[in-house]
This record gives structure tokens, C-alpha cells and sequence, in this order.
């Protein structure tokens, strides 16, 4: 079997509030599963229970408190965990991508240019990183006569199609997906089954939180159920 | 090992005393090609003091800051004479300052602000240097036609985006930035952040820039450093410190701004 580009032993993560008297949360305890080279791996469980913050603690948006978060970058190994920031962004720039519903605006900046940089970030040579952008929006039923404009005034379903189109563009080996489905319509969420799939096909491991169960029916070859890492909230 | 292996610039117990006061106190850091570092903090966290040292203007009580040179040998920066230090300044560093009028000659035009960093690296043609100006007053969003008027005429703003052409036109490898966006309208501002964006990502720029405005850091930086008293209180991967800071001082910071 192939080895796994993501695999998680033990992680555990609380937050310690300061402003509030050092009150601390916590958030998961003994968190193991790994994500294997064309599997998408969908964590289960209801919202409050972690699922968010592991996506952030594999991306390095979070810290890691205990455990270990082994990436794999080619031959090397990499603990997210305790690797130093640069480590992190090359990860970021090579190796994994992270999807959440929210497109952070970039003022100015043209909808196709923007799915087109992110696609051009990956390594992909400019004609290749335009075609596939104009691919993507699409597929996702952007209409054309928005492309050239920056997605600050598009409707909320726009903007959240543009951002999937953003995280689909780049070829990375493992993918990060918190929610990417969340407020879309039927026939927009079959499109992106259908890309999630093209991404399985490529080889790609995904990670994913999908509410929307006909979503997660269709993409998840293993849920793993975050019950299974509750903390004991009582203090 | 490749260049990009070794850190550009690498500070070390870098500290600076006024007297009984702590300006800035045992502080390192490195920088690579390429990464841009945010330092941030309250007025008087010793933010703009640790600016002035790694920029040589002022230094340091004690610390050493070492440089990878273009023709790749590394220098403790203090140990440079000071022709050295005035070439480095002149053509592999930048320093965009909060106030233009300190980083522009008000009395020079547009153009001649830029063509003079020109020539301190030795270009003397003038037909090259008008047209290099030119070019980099379109890049930086000013009207070709204003290349001979003086920057007094300028608003606040094109005085900024002048300023960043003036500083990038030798192709710095490090730019200091302080605070250059404050003091701007927001509109204003959001314009030159995205400008400065862009340009650093293009030309691959590693930048050190103080600011105190952690929207300013997430929209440019890669790293951050938290100052308080003097002293680096938090360090790393920007939208870490952010979005889970772990020191009470930058958890008090990031609940303190609207939407950060």
C-alpha cells in the first residue's frame, strides 16, 4: 500500500484564554488517522468538536500542542507540528492546499486572475494556469461578463464559487477542505463532487468537512467520527 | 547549499539602551530571500528602535547583524565602513519610510527622485534613466505626465507610491519598510498595500516592515514578530500568530482590532 501524505498520531490541542483568567478549552485529545495518495478521508461529527481546528493544526494555522502531524513533501517527512514557519510555507506552496467556504477578497484583482494565480502557484506554466481557471469557473457556473471583475461585489454563492475554483486550481498532493459545499445549490455541489473526484483520479489525498451528506456519501472513502477524540469537557 | 539555504540577514542578540532605558533588548532573528517579517507591537514596544538597528541608522548597545552580500560573503554589518554601508543603502536595501517627505527629496522632481538612485549605481545615460523613471512611475501607478513635477504637488498617497518606486528601482534585495501605510486615508491605503503586495511577490522581495497594524501584517507579511517592553514576546507563521496566538499580550492585540 502506499505510504500516506498526511498521517496524525496523538495530536491533542486546548486553548488557553489569558483574558479570561487562563481558561482553558479544550478542543481534541489523542487525535489518529492518516490520508492515503487518491483517498478522501471526511471527519465526522457535530460542529464544535474539532473537525476545523485539525484541518488548521495540518495546515499550520493552528499549533499543535502534542502528537505529531506527518506531511510528506516527495522523500522527506515532515512533523507540521514542530517544523519551523519556512518549512510550513514551503509545504503550503508545493505539497498541501485548504479550502475554506470564505474567499478572502483581494481588492483589484480580477476573479480570473485570481483563480489563475492560485492555479500558476503550483507550478503550472501561465497558458496552462489561464485555461484551467477559465475551466473551473465554468464548471462552476461563474458567469463569463463577471471574470475580468474583482469578486468584492459578487454574491455571497459567487464569491464562494470563485474561492472553491482558488483552492481547485493548484495541482498539490494533498488537499484540505473545510466545508467548500457549505450554502451551495444542488447542481453547484455535483460539480464540485465531480472535481473531487477528478482530484482522487490524479492522486490526490483530501481531507474534508462536508455537511451536506449526499456530498459526503458520494466523496468519502472513510469517515472518521471526531466522538472518537472528545475531550472530557467536565472541569 | 543553495543561496536560498542561508538566511539573507541574521540578528543576533540585538539590543539598544538609551541610558537606564531599554530600547530594544536581546533580539535575533533571521531572514531569508524572498520572506517577508512583520514586526508589530504598540508604540514604544521598541518596534521602529530594532528597525533603526538592523538598518544600521543606529547601533546597537550590543548584538551583531551579519549580511549575505551579493557576491556572497557574509559581513557584520557594524564592522562595514561606512562608504560600504552608504553603497549597501544605495543599492541592495531600501527604506520606505512612514513620512514620504523623509524618504523623497521634496525640492527634486518625480522623475529625479527615481533616476537618482539610479545613478548612484552608476547609470549615467540620461535617456536610459528618464526612461527607467518612466516606466517605474507606471508601475507604481502615477502618471507619466507628472514625472517633472515636484512631489510637494503630489497627495499623500502618490507621495508613498513615488517613494516605493525610488526604493525599488536599484532591484533591492531587502526593503525596511515603517509603517508605511499609516497616515493614509483607507481607500488610499488599500490601494498602495495591494500595490506592495504585488511588487513583492514579483520581484521576490525579503521586507522587514514595522507596523502596528496587524490587518497590514496578515495582507503582507509571511512571519511575525510581537514586541513588548523591548523584547520579542511571540514569533512565527503569521496567520498562526493571528488566529491562535499563545501569549496573553498577543491574544490581548488580536481581540483589540476590528476583523484583523
Amino acid at each position: 500500500m502506499t505510504e500516506p501524505l498526511v498521517s496524525l498520531s496523538g495530536v491533542a490541542k486546548s486553548f488557553t484564554l489569558h483574558l479570561r483568567d487562563g481558561m482553558r478549552i479544550r478542543v481534541v485529545d489523542n487525535v489518529s488517522f492518516a490520508a492515503r495518495p487518491g483517498e478522501c478521508v471526511v471527519l465526522g461529527g457535530p460542529s464544535g468538536s474539532g473537525k476545523s481546528s485539525i484541518l488548521k493544526m495540518i495546515y499550520g494555522n493552528y499549533r499543535c500542542d502534542t502528537g505529531t502531524i506527518a506531511v510528506r513533501d516527495g522523500d522527506e517527512i515532515v512533523d507540521v507540528a514542530k517544523a519551523e514557519p519556512r518549512r510550513i510555507l514551503a509545504l503550503r506552496a508545493h505539497v498541501m492546499g485548504y479550502v475554506s467556504q470564505f474567499l478572502r477578497v483581494i481588492p483589484r484583482v480580477s476573479a480570473l486572475d485570481i483563480v489563475a494565480a492560485s492555479a500558476a502557484e503550483s507550478g503550472l506554466g501561465r497558458q496552462d494556469a489561464w485555461c484551467r481557471a477559465e475551466r473551473l469557473l465554468t464548471l462552476l457556473n461563474v458567469p463569463e461578463r463577471l471574470w475580468s471583475l474583482p469578486p468584492g461585489t459578487f454574491s455571497g454563492g459567487e464569491q464562494q464559487r470563485v474561492n472553491i475554483a482558488r483552492g481547485l486550481a493548484p495541482d498539490r498532493p494533498l488537499l484540505l477542505l473545510d466545508e467548500p459545499t457549505a450554502s451551495l445549490d444542488a447542481a453547484n455541489r455535483a460539480v464540485v463532487v465531480r472535481l473531487i473526484e477528478e482530484k482522487k483520479k490524479a492522486g490526490v489525498a483530501i481531507v474534508g468537512i462536508f455537511h451536506d451528506e449526499d456530498v459526503r456519501d458520494k466523496v468519502a472513502d472513510r469517515v472518521v467520527d471526531m466522538a472518537a477524540f472528545a475531550t472530557e469537557k467536565a472541569a | 547549499m543553495t543561496d536560498s539555504e542561508h538566511p539573507l540577514l541574521t540578528a543576533r542578540g540585538l539590543s539598544k539602551h538609551y541610558g537606564p532605558r531599554i530600547g530594544c533588548e536581546a533580539v535575533s532573528c533571521d531572514l531569508y530571500e524572498g520572506e517577508v517579517l512583520a514586526v508589530v507591537g504598540e508604540s514604544g514596544s521598541g518596534k521602529s528602535t530594532l528597525l533603526k538597528l538592523l538598518a544600521t541608522e543606529t547601533p546597537p548597545t550590543s548584538g551583531s547583524v551579519h549580511y549575505r552580500m551579493r557576491d556572497g560573503a557574509v559581513r557584520e554589518l557594524f564592522a562595514l565602513t561606512e562608504a560600504e554601508r552608504r553603497f549597501l543603502l544605495r543599492t541592495d536595501w531600501g527604506f520606505v519610510r512612514q513620512d514620504a517627505r523623509e524618504g523623497l527629496r521634496m525640492s527634486v522632481s518625480a522623475g529625479g527622485n527615481v533616476g537618482e538612485r539610479l545613478m548612484a549605481v552608476g547609470e549615467r545615460h540620461y535617456g536610459r534613466i528618464r526612461g527607467t523613471a518612466l516606466d517605474w512611475l507606471g508601475r507604481v501607478e502615477i502618471d507619466g505626465d507628472r514625472i517633472d513635477d515636484l512631489p510637494r504637488d503630489f497627495s499623500g498617497g502618490m507621495r508613498q507610491r513615488l517613494q516605493i518606486a525610488r526604493n525599488l528601482v536599484t532591484h533591492p534585495r531587502l526593503v525596511f519598510m515603517d509603517e508605511p501605510t499609516s497616515g493614509l486615508d483607507v481607500s488610499v491605503q488599500a490601494r498602495l498595500l495591494d500595490l506592495l503586495r504585488g511588487l513583492v511577490a514579483e520581484l521576490g522581495l525579503a521586507v522587514i516592515i514595522v507596523t502596528h497594524d496587524l490587518a497590514v501584517a496578515r495582507l503582507l507579511s509571511h512571519r511575525i514578530m510581537v514586541m513588548r517592553h523591548g523584547r520579542v514576546i511571540e514569533t512565527g507563521l503569521t496567520d498562526q500568530v493571528l488566529d491562535d496566538p499563545s501569549e496573553a499580550y498577543t491574544q490581548l492585540l488580536v481581540s483589540s482590532v476590528l476583523a484583523a
